[in-house]
């Protein structure tokens, strides 16, 4: 099955899981930069990212492989990976 | 939104760089439950950890317990025991899949033909008159000649009440073998009469560390934050215990809320399937407890609660450098 899905509004979503999951402070959904790098910038950890990946998974109905968290350091590129997974 | 190349210079902001993805995921393992000394106050004796579990004697079987446990995300193991070095086979099957730490009462030497780059941590109880009296021997005299001048090894320096305005001596004793040290605090679990803290001594002694630290930055491997919330067991006006603990062993902590904890830790028993509660004993009072490496990792874990500023946030990645240099993920 094929899901289509708005990138635009994947990568607000995300942002708003991860402002919500991770009580971020000052962001909000549509300002938060899909670019910005979580860890170098954010200062999000891999607990953080696991954090966020469970519910991810949960709302998406997706897997994340642990083993590709180092590679989602921005939220432009968890969308792509949803995108990616949903087309799956 | 805050950010940390906002909250800190260019150089402050490198050397962040240089350990935010890291992602160090570390377990400890009883490699043995024998030991070759019998300390007074040693947790693992003390709370009769020797005796939960049989230990498994077939190498085979360990080799395939670390292979399952490099499949599992573990990138540090941290051998403990029972002394380690009675069982070089096993140590060396560790060695061979994953970065490896040993900790060691140092009396066995970990050949360095067979383990050239191991990370090993000499335990040391303080000076000559303490370690007789809480090992029945000067341990000192032995391991400073099987690792004089090791560039893989340093001493765990367990500070006890009594060492008070003597840590000098035994900082330079260390320096002049040509080896490096970290320092932490006894928990004294075995009531040992006399080695209890005090909150004055807690003062003192966090005091004479950061002056050993100003003093001898080449041998001490410390940072004055991890001094302070050692001695106070205060983080950002929180207190260290067992709701905030984060090397509790993860399938088996049924905290609710469950804090930030460190992702997959367990403290496995030498039979490979016992669970131990944490990284230290199964019996010890959270209220209490002084582990060193539980307060490094309090501190680790909590990275964006030390974002509230430029100062929080140098004491964050000073404890974080210093455990990735004790586990030799950055040079010293
Ligand atoms: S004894 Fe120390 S390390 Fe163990 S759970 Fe309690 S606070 Fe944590």
């Amino acid at each position: 099955m094929t899901v289509e899905v708005d990138t635009k509004n994947l990568i607000i979503h995300i942002a708003e899981i991860m402002i919500n999951e991770l009580k971020l402070e000052d962001v909000t959904p549509e300002t938060f930069d899909p670019e910005i790098d979580l860890v170098d910038e954010v200062g999000i950890d891999s607990m953080d990212l696991a954090t966020v990946a469970l519910v991810i998974q949960d709302e998406y109905g997706i897997r994340i492989d642990e083993d590709d968290y180092p590679k989602l350091i921005t939220i432009r590129l968890i969308a792509d990976y949803v995108e990616k997974r949903l087309k799956k | 939104m805050k950010t940390v190349s906002s909250l800190l210079d260019e150089e402050w902001y490198e050397r962040y760089k240089s350990i935010s993805k890291l992602n160090i995921r570390s377990s400890i393992y009883d490699v043995t439950n024998r030991c070759n000394l019998r300390c007074k106050g040693c947790f693992f004796f003390s709370s009769g950890e020797d005796k939960v579990a049989k230990e498994e004697m077939d190498l085979r079987k360990w080799e395939n317990f670390i292979d399952n446990e490099k499949k599992r995300g573990v990138n540090l193991a941290i051998l403990v025991g029972g002394e380690p070095t009675i069982c070089l086979d096993r140590v060396e099957a560790f060695y061979k899949r994953l970065p490896t730490f040993c900790a060691t009462n140092g009396i066995i030497k970990v050949p360095r033909d067979r383990f050239p780059d191991m990370m090993v941590g000499i335990s040391l109880w303080g000076d000559e008159e303490d370690e007789k009296l809480l090992r029945g021997k000067d341990t000192f005299s032995i391991s400073s000649k099987n690792y004089y001048g090791d560039p893989h090894a340093y001493y765990l320096y367990t500070i006890t009440p009594k060492q008070i305005g003597k840590t000098e001596r035994i900082i330079t004793k260390i320096r002049d073998v040509g080896v490096k040290v970290h320092m932490q605090l006894l928990s004294n679990d075995e009531g040992v009469e006399n080695f209890f803290w005090t909150k004055e001594e807690f003062r003192d002694i966090r005091a004479e560390m950061d002056e050993m630290l100003d003093r001898y930055p080449d041998t001490v491997i410390s940072s004055k934050y991890y001094h302070e919330i050692i001695t106070t067991g205060k983080m950002l006006d929180r207190t260290f215990g067992w709701r905030e603990c984060p090397s509790v062993t993860e399938p088996i902590d049924r905290r609710e809320p469950r804090p930030k904890s460190l992702i997959g830790f367990i403290r496995w028993a030498s039979d490979l399937k016992t669970m131990h509660r944490c990284c230290t004993s199964e019996t010890r009072d959270c209220s209490t407890c002084k582990d060193g490496a539980a307060h490094m990792s309090w501190v680790m874990v909590n990275k964006r609660a030390h974002m509230r500023s430029e100062n929080d946030l140098h004491n964050w990645i000073e404890v974080y450098e210093m455990f990735a240099k004790l586990y030799q993920f950055i040079p010293w």
